[in-house]
């Protein structure tokens, strides 16, 4: 499961480095609302696995200076939303710091947080804000989509040097899929072919990755191929495998769960047309979410985001069906 | 009392500040200087005796006041110079400034241009130093005006349930910016905010380099012993406006006057001579000796290369 390839990512990296160290609310006796850090207080101990007030934006800065001492904090948010109170301490201070000193600064840093709508937690407890982080330089953005990929991203996070916001889905964290016994990482700034296809391509991250896979298999019966490109991380972004499967299908979707104004969806439909226009057969198709916070009522929150149904009809929009 | 190397480190330390500022405040009204420029004029005292109970591996935060938080944490004056000159061979490269200056190798975690955003920092720097179990101590230099942001009383917080080896220099100087702390603070004797959250704290005269020292001296004391964290309350006074292009008309002349009167580098300079027995001729020759390093410290900022656009365009280019 999700989860439990997190907390073994955890595990394994805090066994391999002393240095390593967890923060956040909840996440000791606990082991974090998720579940992801059942265990390690009792494995690692109160001075590594460390239960903090409701004080995000001083914790976080604590990370960031444990971090240019010479530590590697992996913090926690409890929701994305919650960034909100952290944003001095990530836009200006973490991701600033290495640059800001020429160079000779280092804030090895992991927030981990979680994001993403449909458990009817209404609109402070259900963005998706990606974009936020996207868009500062200094920040690496990771959004794994399956367990295999949560854990050899988080070790790779973990032992980067520069401040990384990783992203979960509160949907994903009981998702199962394989996970091997031996230890792996997955280099940051690789993406994924989810699924191989000819006629388009999707691109989509997180948790609408399983909503474009399934799209793709009813899109079979109407004899569509569509290749599904997971990213896997956002900043770096895996641009040449986009723009490989974008050559190959002539043809772009790309989903995102966040709102589509401002998104990174539109900044990756930027970037294709720019660098394989002359392959595309048609506009490219964003599938994002409504400019809305997102609603309470189940009804309402499911129409806020978008379905399967949503990613369906704009393949074939794209591909003039 | 005290030995005189010790009283002439410290007056060398007040006075290599006083001329720094000075002599860049001269730069920046020749357009040399670029940008924000705030200096530590009057406050020197601060830096200097607590640094001068810190060891060199232990660590400071700094603020965007933070000229004097460097020197006297032992930075490189030509380092620190072409950094405000934003030239290649400064601290960051011409890339940070003023208000970013950072030299980790010293324990000078750095200057900040966000008005608190370095609390927090000096809370994990010192979190780190609980968990390796060693036993360094943070400094955090913030200001009154930084006590009215939220992370100071969450840091406070943080530091007294991790019972974390920092002190808390609160450097009082009176204003937030332009805004007197009579205005922004019901108590005006910040350190008392302290008791609040179980740390021990009291105030000091901020422009009496050894009073500074000597409570400083407790303060480190206590955190290497496991008894942080503390919290130092420093009075002081600002000798001009918040940066310098502000004419500091807000501040009442004869306050002005008696802090001035009251001048950090002065006192140090008195100690010396009387504690130390140093002759007014020995002092001048010290006096000299900086002023003259600071002359060809200058020198070398002003005639070493700016950063190249190009290899600037191509480290971008990565991101």
């Amino acid at each position: 499961m999700y989860r439990e390839a997190l907390n073994e990512a955890l595990r394994e990296e805090m066994l391999r480095d002393e240095t390593v160290f967890l923060m956040g609310g909840g996440i000791g006796q606990r082991g974090g609302s998720y579940k992801v850090t059942i265990g390690l207080l009792d494995e690692f101990g109160p001075r590594r696995v460390i239960d903090t007030p409701i004080s995000e934006a001083s914790f976080s800065g604590a990370g960031v200076g444990a971090a240019i001492t010479g530590m590697r904090p992996v913090v926690e948010i409890l929701f994305i939303d919650f960034m909100s109170l952290i944003i001095d301490q990530i836009v200006n201070q973490a991701a600033k710091y290495r640059f800001m000193s020429g160079g000779k600064g280092r804030v090895p840093m992991v927030l981990r947080t979680q994001g993403g709508s449909g458990n009817g937690l209404a609109a402070q407890h259900s963005q998706s804000l990606e974009a936020w982080y996207y868009h500062v330089p200094g920040l690496k953005v990771v959004m794994p989509s399956t367990p295999y990929d949560a854990k050899g991203l988080l070790k790779s996070a973990i032992r980067d040097d520069e401040p990384v916001i990783f992203i979960e889905h509160k949907l994903l964290y009981m998702t199962k899929g394989p996970v091997p016994q031996q230890q792996y990482t997955i280099e940051l700034g690789t993406g994924d072919i989810k699924r191989p296809g000819k006629d388009v391509t999707i691109v989509a991250w997180s948790n609408m990755v399983g909503r474009a896979l399934s799209a793709a298999e009813k899109l079979v019966q109407q004899g569509i191929e569509a290749e599904v490109i997971d990213p896997r991380t956002l900043v770096p972004l895996d641009r040449q495998l986009i723009i490989e499967s974008v050559r190959k299908t002539e043809h772009l979707v790309v989903v995102q769960e966040a709102v589509r104004r401002g998104g990174v969806a539109s900044d990756i439909a930027s970037i294709v047309q720019y660098e394989a226009f002359d392959s595309l057969d048609a506009p490219i198709e964003v599938v994002a979410g409504k400019n809305t916070p997102i609603p309470f009522n189940v009804n309402l929150e499911r129409a806020s985001v978008p379905r399967e149904n949503d990613i369906i009809e704009a393949v074939k929009r794209s591909l003039h069906m | 009392m005290y030995p005189r190397q010790f009283l002439e480190q410290l007056y060398r330390t007040l006075y290599t500040i006083r001329v720094f500022e000075t002599q860049c405040i001269k730069l920046y009204r020749q357009g040399l200087i670029i940008g924000y420029f705030h200096p530590y004029l009057g406050e020197e005292a601060i830096a200097t005796g607590l640094c001068a109970a810190l060891r060199e591996d232990d660590y400071i935060v700094s603020t965007h006041r933070g000229h004097g938080h460097c020197i006297a944490k032992g930075g490189e004056l030509k380092k620190m110079v072409a950094e405000v000159l934003g030239r290649e061979a400064g601290y960051c490269g011409g890339r940070g400034g003023s208000m970013h200056i950072a030299d980790v190798t010293k324990g000078n975690i750095g200057a900040n241009g966000i008005v608190g955003g370095g609390i927090p920092i000096g809370v994990g720097a010192g979190l780190g130093i609980s968990i390796r179990g060693s036993d360094q101590v943070v400094a955090i230099f913030f200001s009154d005006g930084a006590s009215n942001n939220g992370v100071f009383a969450e840091s406070l917080n943080l530091a007294a349930i991790w019972d974390l080896p920092v002190v808390f220099v609160l450097e009082n100087n009176h204003y937030a910016v332009s805004s007197p702390i009579e205005q922004m603070s019901r108590i005006t004797d910040l350190h008392k905010r302290a008791e609040g959250y179980g740390v021990t704290a009291g105030a000091v005269d901020g422009n009496d380099v050894l009073a500074v020292y000597e409570k400083a001296k407790e303060a480190v004391q206590a955190c290497r012993t496991g008894k942080g964290p503390v919290l130092i309350e420093a009075k002081t006074y600002r000798h001009g406006g918040h940066h310098v292009n502000d004419p500091g008309l807000y501040m009442p002349k004869d306050r002005l006057e008696y802090y001035k009167a009251k001048d950090p580098v002065k006192i140090g300079r008195k100690y010396l001579a009387e504690q130390g027995k140093c002759t007014e001729q020995e002092i001048l020759a010290i006096e000299q000796q900086i002023d003259s390093l600071m002359d060809e410290t200058i020198e070398f900022a002003k005639n070493s290369p700016e950063p190249s656009v190009e290899e600037f365009l191509e480290e971008v280019e990565q991101n």
